[in-house]
């Protein structure tokens, strides 16, 4: 840090709030989230391979009030997270730089991933598909 | 310039890259990729499972494809989690030393657990 008077580059007090801003930032709070999601996975499979009873309490946990409030979080999140992982693939690519379809697209992704989560639980909850 | 006395290696060794290349950048998405099809197939599962109990979703994992997979799933997923949180840490956190701790340690604990659910695979898949 040997310069300090050369310009930041634009932040939140900067910038105008945008979709492309709120995809951005969603990405990375999803992307932390199911990080910790990963260790939910672990528990599942150590507890399956440990035996019924410890299963059995792994189960209890995921149908408690906080285990389903932990679910349907990480629900949206792999579904945002997902989608929008297929965005910033295909831009990786090179398609859909231009502003408009980067903003049609990102709304696409925020939509799409509320209508994934819905189809996810209306499968899993009593009566559903499941 | 004023250290025209060093060797242009010595330069380039002080204000180059750090020889990582795109290497992480590419993981990512390959991580990415490889998580859109078994994230999805883990998802399917899960929900084919739901209700299923104990002893069908033991049955159901001891299945050579769907163990290896599982084996798969959660290896690529532990690897892209460490690759996200990195970039996180390299962008947010920036007193040195807990920057360089929290980095070991998420690697520490993706390998863990990576190895933690292969074992758990392993153990249904051959009973013991």
């Amino acid at each position: 840090m040997a310069q300090t008077d050369r310009p930041l580059s634009p932040h939140l007090g900067i910038y105008r709030w945008q979709v492309q801003m709120v995809s951005s930032i969603l990405h990375r709070a999803t992307g932390i989230a199911l990080a910790a999601g990963t260790l939910l996975v672990a528990a599942g499979l150590l507890t399956l391979a440990a035996g019924p009873a410890p299963f059995a309490g792994f189960v209890a946990f995921c149908a408690s009030p906080l285990g389903l409030m932990l679910l349907l979080g990480w629900t949206w999140a792999l579904s945002y997270h997902l989608l929008n992982g297929v965005r910033h693939l295909l831009q990786d690519a090179g398609l859909g730089y231009a502003a408009a379809a980067f903003v049609r697209n990102s709304w696409l992704t925020v939509i799409g991933s509320l209508l994934l989560t819905i189809l996810v639980w209306a499968w899993a909850l009593p009566g559903g598909g499941a | 310039m004023s250290d025209s006395m060093r060797t242009p290696l010595a330069r380039v060794r002080g204000l180059g890259s750090a020889q990582a290349g795109v290497g992480h950048w590419w993981q990512q998405r390959l991580t990415a990729l490889a998580l859109l099809g078994l994230g999805l197939w883990f998802v399917v599962l899960t929900l084919d499972l739901l209700r299923a109990g104990y002893v069908s979703a033991h049955a159901a994992l001891a299945q050579p494809l769907n163990a290896l997979l599982m084996i798969a799933f959660t290896a690529v997923m532990f690897r892209h989690a460490q690759l996200g949180l990195q970039v996180v840490i390299e962008d947010y956190v920036h007193t040195r030393w807990l920057a360089l701790a929290l980095q070991i340690v998420i690697k520490f604990l993706a390998v863990l657990g990576a190895l933690a659910c292969a074992l758990a695979v392993l153990r249904i898949a051959l009973g013991s």
